[in-house]
């Protein structure tokens, strides 16, 4: 059998890999890619908790569905964030978007 | 070394490939790829913890949906047309960061002894998880469902055509 410590230790390396594209990356979408990866490292965490530690083996199942709501949620608004930045500056790239106002 | 063990460290193996691809590829689109590797790899992870369900939902939501949404973000955009640098210039800072992030939340892992309820993972009935949703989590439920709804407008007036255009 598989320790729980497995477990967390692929989430760890998971979600250190999305903070480290969401710093690293310049295109938005790429950016959202990490954020994805991020978002699985915890689903994976709440999975494996719920296995292993609580007798009561719905509770993480139920938060990692919700993790899976809001990302699908996230990334169709992010989508049309994107699209219509794209449409007003012909680009994707966050750090060439530096104005609040213009 | 058991055949899960075999299999589960294969499957590790692969989603952490395929998330160093989605955050060093040099290519947009090999990083989707990449990142719907690592997406098919966590579903097998959650097999793995005998949550079956939940690997369905993981494959039909992000393998099927969330992906496609991203790879047709990457060609809206043209990101693939565009010769550029896809990293900025804090690659070592970040680099620091993620190796310092990484190694707090492992050795943290480690060092803790976790309670243990059960020594091996035990098959969640649907019926049993069907239940729990709809009886004690329905308020949940039904505001995730208005958080779609509202997603799914707000995506459409953002993307939508400006009064004024065609």
């Amino acid at each position: 059998m598989i320790p729980l410590e497995h477990f967390l230790v692929v989430s760890a390396v998971l979600f250190s890999l999305g903070v480290y594209g969401v710093l690293v990356r310049r295109n938005a979408v790429l950016i959202l890619m990490s954020v994805e990866l991020m978002l699985n490292a915890a689903s994976i965490n709440m999975v494996a908790f719920a296995a292993y530690t609580s007798p009561e083996r719905f509770i993480g199942i139920i938060f990692a569905i919700f993790i899976i709501i809001v990302a699908a949620a996230e990334v169709g608004l992010a989508l049309g964030i994107i699209l219509r930045l794209f449409r007003n500056r012909r680009t994707a790239n966050v750090d060439e978007v530096d104005q609040l106002k213009w | 070394m058991t055949v899960t063990e075999v299999i589960f460290y294969f499957i590790a193996a692969a989603a952490i490939l395929g998330g160093l691809g989605v955050v060093v590829s040099r290519n947009v689109v090999h990083a989707a790829l990449s990142l719907v590797f690592t997406l098919l790899a966590v579903a097998a992870l959650f097999i793995l913890l005998a949550s079956e369900f939940l690997a369905l939902v993981q494959v039909l939501v992000y393998a099927g949906g969330v992906a496609v949404l991203l790879l047709f973000a990457l060609v809206l955009t043209r990101a693939r047309d565009m010769n550029q640098t896809l990293d900025n210039n804090q690659k070592p800072l970040a680099a620091i960061a993620g190796l310092a992030l990484m190694g707090v939340l492992i050795a943290m892992t480690v060092l803790t002894t976790w309670p243990r309820a059960a020594d091996e993972p035990t098959l969640v009935d649907f019926n049993a998880l069907g239940d729990a949703l709809f009886r004690s989590w329905v308020v949940p439920f039904e505001v995730a469902s208005l958080v779609l709804l509202v997603a799914l407008v707000g995506a459409i007036v953002l993307a939508g055509p400006e009064e004024g255009e065609e």
